[in-house]
């Protein structure tokens, strides 16, 4: 095989460097170019949809509609939730996964890097098709991001292309997610067991098997709104003996493990900071393994509480409550087992400790809404309001973003060879921290008053909250722009950075030069038990 | 274990995981009869039951009276009117009845609908049967026409206590309509 050859080649002479010219990045298979590409288009992606999110907020300054028709409001809210999951913080992670999973155990590249290119490359495409709806007669699609039929289907011509879209981002991560597992299982060093491995490793372990199990259920179901579009079929259509919620159970089913899928590799992220900054090994290191493979069993069995309010009978709501309720006993596990790690450690506030700490502390807050919305008569009253918006960007921006942020700031010295400024760092945090929670928490109490969401403007008692909320929300726009100017800044110049980079780190990756050859571990290390996780 | 050695067993990883994804992508469309079943056998989502008339055992509980109401609609894109004759009747638990319904076709041409029938509460329904429907076949109606729609039904004699109301509702679709 071709791959094969060219593979054996690489490693006659591996102290070759990159190709030089732009076209090294179209044809590359190396596991840290591909990283790097995956982080930056995360980047751009955390902008466009951060762009729409800034609309939205400009239009719920005040109630009355001032800058954006209904319609209009309806694609932002849609585009934003499609953009921010599938073009943000899902490749964000796989970044991070191909950045670091063959440094931290050994491996000299991804096992498949060919199909690692194709992975990333399909993103692009993926992301042209479905934003170029903004620019179709009809506009882009506007009946949410669950895609709910039949009101998906009433978008005219858009609706190919965001079926498309899905399609081509779910084969993009079901291929880098295969990868993930085969270099997990067939690439470690001698002496890298399944548990000494990284906790980070374990994470994207385990979230590659969701991605593979449930993102071939999303593109069914988008096949099924497809045939039913063109092709006269019946699924979700009630006059064909179809039924538009049978759409929801099957959309759901795949759904919440997604909620997983982007939190997982964050439980992972946050792992590794945690005990590099209070040098002191991760507390319960076995249960958070145990743990984070419970929370990804029990992910397949809450789907409808996303649906409680659609009429089912009182067995199934009390099934799905309270499954749901038990997923908060391994994720209790874990967030116990950060603070014991903090306990009594030698503890010290770094940037990337910042972010994980406040990850801690406010992904507990969207936790607990998110048992509030479990319960199942609480839920008719949330159902569809402000009180879920808030709870799952509580989860979502000061879960995953805030731990994308810090394993960010905690890699980035070794991935560019250079210290990024702290003092900005912690600039970035502060205003990220403070504006985040002006902006989310009012949420909780215009949910609970009644407001519901995906709507342009509100009754008049609204106002108040909509304001804080929509001042909380342009600091932590602009807040991101230092972010920006901070990677960029550290990616050409700074402070040289030690191998070690951090005191307390351990791993792997710690061992090679900062920043890594273009190359790295052609020979499998020797695994110390100093360098595994603990 | 040398590199080709570790690239033919990625090759076969990668392959086995593949499977898998076509696995899932077919359960996705094996969910919609798992859940129609589930909903079958269960009764959820006010799916009726059908029963021959000769299977009754002909047990009637002249004790008590349910009440059972009849809604209409019909879908928008259809251009007819439809309506039940009586809204409600009493009826005794095991006793066969029947129940007429009026269309008409109010545009200039013939269409096909398929009524589709749903019950409410959802408990109910599986105490709910129909040995003759207008809903079992699609219903053509020409330009203008009018026709009585019949229904013959039965509500089973082990309908929960506490059920006192039945409500029986039809929507009528464009059978051929896409969307």
């Amino acid at each position: 095989m071709s791959t094969a050859t060219t593979h054996d080649e690489h490693h006659e002479h591996h102290d070759h460097g990159p190709e030089p010219g732009l076209l090294r990045w179209v044809f590359t298979t190396n596991h840290k170019d591909i990283g790097t590409l995956y982080l930056l288009f995360a980047l751009l992606m955390f902008f466009v949809g951060g762009a729409l999110a800034m609309g939205i907020r400009l239009e719920l300054f005040q109630p009355g509609l001032q800058f954006l028709d209904p319609h209009r409001f309806n694609q932002f809210t849609t585009m934003h939730a499609l953009i921010m999951i599938f073009g943000a913080v899902m490749p964000a992670f796989v970044g991070f996964a191909n950045w670091q999973i063959p440094i931290m155990i050994g491996a000299p590249d991804m096992a498949l890097p060919r199909l690692n290119n194709w992975s990333f490359w399909i993103l692009p495409f993926a992301f042209t098709l479905l934003i170029a709806t903004f620019f179709m007669p009809g506009g882009a699609p506007a009946g949410g991001w669950t895609m709910y039929p039949p009101l998906v289907l009433q978008g005219g011509a858009n609706v190919p292309f965001l079926i498309f879209a899905v399609h081509l981002m779910g084969i993009s991560s079901v291929l880098g997610a295969i990868n993930i597992i085969v270099t997990i299982f067939n690439m470690r060093a001698p002496g890298m067991s399944l548990l000494k491995m990284p906790l980070f490793v374990w994470t994207w372990l385990i979230t590659a098997y969701l991605l593979v199990a449930a993102m071939p259920v999303l593109a069914g179901a988008v096949t099924m709104l497809l045939t039913d579009k063109f092709f006269g079929t019946a699924f979700f259509n009630a006059a064909g003996g179809g039924d538009p919620v049978m759409f929801q159970h099957v959309f759901w089913f795949f759904g919440h493990p997604e909620v997983y899928i982007m939190i997982l590799p964050a439980f992972g992220i946050i792992s590794q900071i945690i005990p590099t900054f209070c040098r002191k090994p991760l507390f319960g290191y076995e249960s958070m393994v145990y743990a984070t493979a419970s929370i990804a069993f029990l992910s397949f069995v809450v789907w409808a509480h996303h649906m409680f309010t659609v009429g089912m009978p009182l067995s199934g709501e009390l099934f799905f409550m309270y499954t749901t309720l038990l997923i908060a006993v391994p994720t209790g596990v874990k967030v116990f087992n950060w603070v014991s790690t903090m306990w009594r450690g030698s503890m010290s506030f770094e940037t990337p400790m910042l972010w994980a700490i406040s990850f801690v502390v406010l992904f507990t807050i969207g936790g607990f809404s998110g048992l509030m919305l479990a319960i199942v008569p609480a839920d008719f009253q949330y159902h569809d309001t402000y009180f879920v918006v808030a709870h799952f960007h509580y989860v979502l921006v000061t879960g995953a973003v805030f731990a994308i942020i810090a394993g960010a700031y905690y890699w980035l010295p070794k991935w560019t060879g250079h210290m990024y400024n702290e003092t900005l760092g912690k600039w970035h945090f502060w205003l990220s921290a403070i504006s985040v929670n002006v902006l989310f928490f009012p949420q909780h109490f215009l949910g609970l008053a009644g407001m519901p969401r995906r709507i342009p403007d509100y009754a008049i008692q609204f106002a108040d909250w909509n304001w804080v909320s929509s001042v909380g929300g342009f600091v932590f726009g602009i807040s991101q722009l230092l972010f920006v100017y901070i990677v960029f800044s550290t990616i050409r110049g700074g402070e040289k950075a030690t191998n070690r980079v951090w005191e307390g780190a351990h791993g792997l990756e710690w061992s090679l030069s900062s920043p890594p050859g273009y190359h790295t571990f052609a020979t499998p290390p020797q695994v110390s038990d100093a360098e595994a996780h603990s | 274990m040398s590199q080709s050695d570790t690239n033919r067993a990625n090759r076969r990883a990668a392959g086995r995981l593949g499977l898998v994804v076509v696995a899932m992508f077919g359960f996705g469309f094996a969910l919609v009869p798992l859940y129609n079943v589930f909903c079958e056998l269960t009764g959820l989502n006010g799916k009726t039951g059908v029963v021959e008339a000769s299977a009754l055992d002909g047990a009637v509980d002249e004790s008590r009276l349910v009440t059972v109401q009849f809604t209409a609609s019909v879908n928008s894109r259809l251009p007819w009117e439809f309506a039940p004759l009586k809204h409600e009747i009493k009826v005794h638990p095991g006793k066969i009845y029947e129940a007429t319904f009026v269309a008409r076709n109010m545009g200039s041409v013939a269409k096909v609908g398929q009524a589709v029938p749903s019950v409410a509460p959802a408990t109910a329904s599986k105490y709910f049967d129909k040995t003759e429907c207008f809903c079992f076949t699609e219903q053509r109606f020409e330009a203008g026409e009018v026709r009585e729609l019949p229904l013959r039904f039965v509500v089973d004699t082990d309908l929960p206590a506490q059920i006192r109301t039945v409500t029986l509702s039809y929507t009528f679709f464009e059978r051929d309509a896409k969307g």
